[in-house]
């Protein structure tokens, strides 16, 4: 399977697939059903971060140093989740002045300055060859390795081929028409590529699943699991260091944390991730999902990769090339169609990174090197070419090939030094000195022009002393003695050791100074003189982005003339005539004035929309270029412009404090609402509660009345009648002390003034003694009581005297319901999770589920609804509630009518052995 | 929409807590032979702290407000 035509066949059937998905959505996006809209493509096309380098170098990494490859996805991670901070952020300054690229946003933050944007451009491209040349070294030497199949070399001499022969040349020009046909077929208003971020995300789906493949078949195939492997390199002398190696052979801590740094600027900054995390979002509620779904792709592609390492370095201990162990591995147990399946895997590692990067790439050499200069030189008379849309793409083709070729030019120089990792690492710390600028640039409104460029040059300055200079005298292209004895003999100036500085690895060397002199350039320039005109407005816009209402976005601080005419023409050259005609069509509509083009007199409205139009092709700078050959600017001063600023600004602050205080206010009068309805609550409650007292009491008392008045009107009366009625006389006037005895409780419990003498008691001896002092009760209503109690149980903490009141309530509140003659109450005491149980079952009619909570409030009672007489206070239960609470427990009733009721309450237990403890204590 | 919301915040937060449990001293105390089920210490240590992180990212950033 694995013969040449095979291969290539295989290669660019991959290519052609990929270009048909990008056909078929930029299809769907032409008619306005975008496949890509989806916050689960936008995670996959994040992970265009993942190239050859993750495919093929994270494994040689791994195989060098152990942990040296992991920094590289653990910084994005950390760096992701302040995307919510940052990078919506940056999302909505990009969407709010179409930004078309990063050297577009920082040139434009700054001013739209021309200057800054091409520094920019220069940097990133120069900075992004070494990367582009790994992908082209991968691509090649994993072509050349396949093709020697079955035998396996190590691809060392590459690079020495004849030109003809040359694999990486060919793939530099296979991937640069194949960019070109895909990011430049056409001219987008916006720099959207819908159907290459599908492509991209089709490709990050392809390398996840073979990199699992080959690492699945490596540690279940090859060897019998991790535990196996890892046993064995346990067990090897050689490797066994590499299970701990920070400290040895995995370099120290601060190189490790510089990585995990320079990772995280690196996710940001890459022209390519900004391109795919920024230009081509479609919606920022995408940015909540990828925020972890991108760490946990980064997370899966990097579980096998110590498997692999291990796996090829105890399979080839004579020491092959641990770049190609992925293909090599699965090469020599002649597993042909796994072989295949990695080599594509790389391929599209590659060629995603390739493209976006290419693209990106070569929209900001166009916009924001090439244009700049072109408009401005006047002999070219640009400005009254009709259609320039044919040479916006010419520049862009020719940036692609040119970038590649570059790419390759690099490789061919400098590339064959280093290991896969060790390339890229160099263009993570040239992107890096984007950071200051652009993270400065949307969180101080101090950060000047003069400071960003001071920052970028210097910080890319040291950047190309200490790691370029160094690789191209690695590869004797330059003097070695440049790096041994410094420039001109001075050893202070060695690239390596800047200024004596000795022992760091050389990214960590090089981060270091480099950071220094960007960041602190940046700072430096920028306090030391104040920002301009254009550069306080374009800091405004960025750093209030989210405190601008939508739709202000700075038009009245345009002062000039402009005809409308005008205008329309030149965004007409730029997006045709039809596009053009579009959007002032657009600009009417939702303005709600008449077509722009009929007004002789452009306002600041128009001028500013017609920039921003610009800007979505040629970028801000250019952009701002283009119109001052249209319009007659006037110079606002600066005072006029802070004025504005100042004045909008002081706005925003004040309506903002007065929602604030407004919001306050609401939640002032709800809350005083609420408290007002809990007070008519308890006052109606307490008449409730006086009208119902006074009631209970009147009962008893117009009885007691009626009966002594008849004693004393009648004393002729029998002797028995006498005594009947003195009986009731003396029941009721019981009933009457009961009933205030009671309501005092209730009165006390209600105010916390009641008095508890707590102790240990037994609640047998409790439940005894009540039974017996009750027993009157039961023989006279003839209801049969059964104890069932355990032999011993635990004491429990309480007030004795309120604990039989509880008891008693309910021994008589049982036997009150209950028809005499063939009742029988059950009291049963168990021990049950911490709590003593007392549950007292009768067999009366129960209590119906709707009255279950009922019965134990104020004055209720199931009985004089039941049978129409009261039998009680209806304060019984209410007050056992409240005491058995008070002691820590709870009173319940379970019941179903007609079979019964069972009333429970619990105590909780006591620790004695720690009582006993703290008696003693006290007793000493 | 204020820029410095609460999820931000705890995200902020858990950004601080990666950049401690990725650096020294805590890699330090993992950077010891021996193996967890089969794993190396050290190498069991970066995926699970790694995997855990990203499961509270997940929590903080897909929690309705």
């Amino acid at each position: 399977m694995l013969v040449p035509w095979v291969i290539i066949f295989v290669s660019f059937a991959y290519l052609g697939l990929l270009f048909a998905i990008a056909y078929y959505a930029d299809q769907r996006a032409d008619a306005g059903r975008s496949v890509i809209a989806s916050p689960y493509i936008y995670s996959l096309s994040l992970a265009v971060y993942a190239t050859a380098w993750t495919f093929y170098g994270s494994v040689g990494r791994a195989a060098e140093n152990g942990v040296g490859f992991l920094p590289i996805y653990i910084g994005p991670t950390l760096m992701i989740a302040l995307w919510w901070i940052v990078m919506r952020k940056i999302l909505r300054i990009s969407k709010q002045n179409r930004i078309t690229s990063l050297a577009d946003f920082i040139a434009s933050r700054y001013g739209k300055s021309a200057l800054l944007g091409g520094v920019v451009t220069v940097i990133a491209v120069i900075g992004i060859l070494p990367y582009i040349s790994l992908q082209l070294k991968a691509v090649s030497a994993s072509f050349t390795t396949v093709l020697q199949y079955p035998e396996i070399v190590v691809p060392a001499s590459v690079g020495a081929a004849p030109l003809l022969g040359d694999t990486a040349l060919w793939v530099a020009l296979i991937l640069a028409a194949f960019t070109i046909l895909f990011g430049t077929r056409h001219l987008d208003a916006a720099e959207h590529h819908e159907g290459m971020v599908a492509a991209i995300a089709f490709e990050s789906l392809v390398k996840l699943v073979a990199f699992l493949a080959v690492g699945v078949w490596v540690s279940w195939g090859l060897y019998s699991g991790f535990g196996d492997i890892f046993a064995r390199v346990a067990a090897n002398a050689d490797l066994q260091p590499m299970l701990a190696p920070f400290g040895g052979v995995g370099g120290d801590y601060s190189s490790w944390i510089w990585l995990t740094i320079l990772s995280m600027f690196a996710i940001m900054f890459l022209p390519r991730q900004f391109q795919v995390t920024v230009i081509e979002n479609k919606d920022e509620g995408h940015l909540r999902k990828a925020i972890w779904l991108f760490p946990l792709y980064m997370l899966a592609i990097n579980v096998f990769v110590l498997p692999i390492a291990f796996g090829g370095l105890l399979h080839f201990p004579g020491g092959a090339d641990a770049d190609s162990f992925v293909l090599t591995l699965p090469m020599s147990q002649k597993q042909e169609l796994l072989a295949l399946v990695v080599f594509i895997g790389g391929l599209s590692a590659a060629t995603g990174m390739v493209i976006v990067e290419t693209i990106a790439l070569s929209t900001m050499v166009c916009n924001d090197l090439v244009m700049p200069v072109l408009l401005r030189m006047r002999a070219l008379r640009l400005n009254e070419r009709r259609d320039l849309t044919g040479l916006l793409l010419g520049i862009r083709r020719g940036a692609i090939v040119l970038i590649l070729l570059l790419g390759y030019l690099y490789f061919k120089i400098a590339g064959e030094a280093y290991a896969l990792v060790s390339i890229g690492l160099i263009s993570f710390a040239a992107v890096a000195q984007f950071a200051p600028a652009a993270l400065g640039g949307i969180f101080w409104k101090g950060g000047t022009r003069r400071g960003a460029l001071a920052g970028l040059v210097s910080g890319f300055a040291v950047w190309f002393y200490t790691l370029l200079l160094p690789a191209f005298a690695r590869s004797e292209w330059l003097p070695l003695g440049l790096l041994e004895h410094g420039p001109f003999g001075i050893e202070l100036l060695r690239p390596l050791a800047l200024f004596g500085v000795s022992g760091l690895d050389q990214i960590t060397h090089a981060m270091v100074w480099s950071m220094l002199a960007n960041a602190g350039a940046y700072v430096a320039v920028s306090l030391s003189r104040a920002p301009g005109v254009d550069e306080h407005r374009q800091a405004t816009l960025f750093v209030d982005v989210f405190r601008r209402p939508a739709g202000s976005s700075g038009e009245r601080l345009w002062r000039g003339t402009a005809s409308a005419a005008d205008l329309f023409n030149l965004l007409a050259r730029f997006v045709g005539l039809r596009a053009a005609g579009e959007a002032f069509a657009d600009y009417a509509r939702l303005r709600g004035v008449e077509r722009p083009e009929a007004q002789r007199e452009a306002d600041a409205d128009l001028v500013h929309f017609v920039e921003k139009q610009l800007a979505g092709v040629i970028g801000a700078a250019s952009a701002h270029i283009m119109l001052a050959t249209v319009t007659k600017e006037e110079a606002l001063t600066l005072d006029e412009v802070r004025a504005v600023l100042d004045e909008a600004s002081q706005i925003v602050v004040y309506s903002h404090r007065l929602e604030q205080k407004s919001q306050e206010l609401e939640r002032a009068t709800r809350e005083l609402r609420a408290a007002n309805e809990r007070l008519t609550e308890l006052d109606r409650m307490k008449d409730e509660f006086v009208s119902t007292v006074s009631h209970e009491l009147r009962t008893p008392l117009t009885a007691i009345r009626s009966f002594t008045e008849i004693l004393h009107d009648h004393p002729q009366l029998p002797a028995a009648e006498r005594e009947r009625f003195l009986g009731i006389v003396i029941k009721e006037t019981e009933r009457l002390t009961r009933l205030i005895s009671q309501v005092l409780d209730v009165s006390r419990l209600e105010s916390g003034r009641m008095e508890w003498h707590e102790s240990l008691i037994d609640m047998r001896e409790v439940i005894e003694d009540t039974a017996a002092s009750t027993s009157q009760l039961f023989r006279e209503r003839e209801v049969r009581l059964e104890r069932s109690l355990p032999a011993r149980v635990p004491r429990v903490k309480a007030d004795l005297d309120r604990i039989v009141q509880v008891v008693v309530n309910l021994l008589s509140n049982a036997v009150k319901f209950i028809e005499p003659g063939r009742g029988r109450v059950e009291i049963a005491l168990e021990e049950e999770g911490g709590f003593l149980r007392v549950n007292v079952r009768d067999n009366g009619p129960g209590v119906p589920r709707e009255h279950q909570d009922l019965i134990f409030e104020k004055f209720r009672q199931a009985g004089d609804r039941l049978t129409g007489k009261p039998q009680g206070s209806g304060l019984g239960l209410y007050i056992s509630r409240r005491i058995v609470e008070h002691s820590g427990g709870r009173l319940w009733v379970e019941s179903r009518p007609g079979e019964g009721a069972c009333f429970s309450f619990t105590l909780p237990l006591v620790d004695e052995a720690a009582l006993g403890k703290a008696a003693l204590g006290k007793a000493a | 929409m204020e820029q410095f919301d609460v999820r931000g915040q705890r995200l902020a937060a858990l950004c601080l807590l990666g950049l401690v449990l990725f650096s020294y001293p805590v890699l330090a105390v993992f950077n010891v032979q021996g193996t967890v089920a089969g794993i190396p210490v050290l190498y069991a240590y970066f995926f699970v702290a790694w995997g855990a992180l990203i499961g509270l990212i997940a929590l903080v950033i897909e929690r309705p407000d």
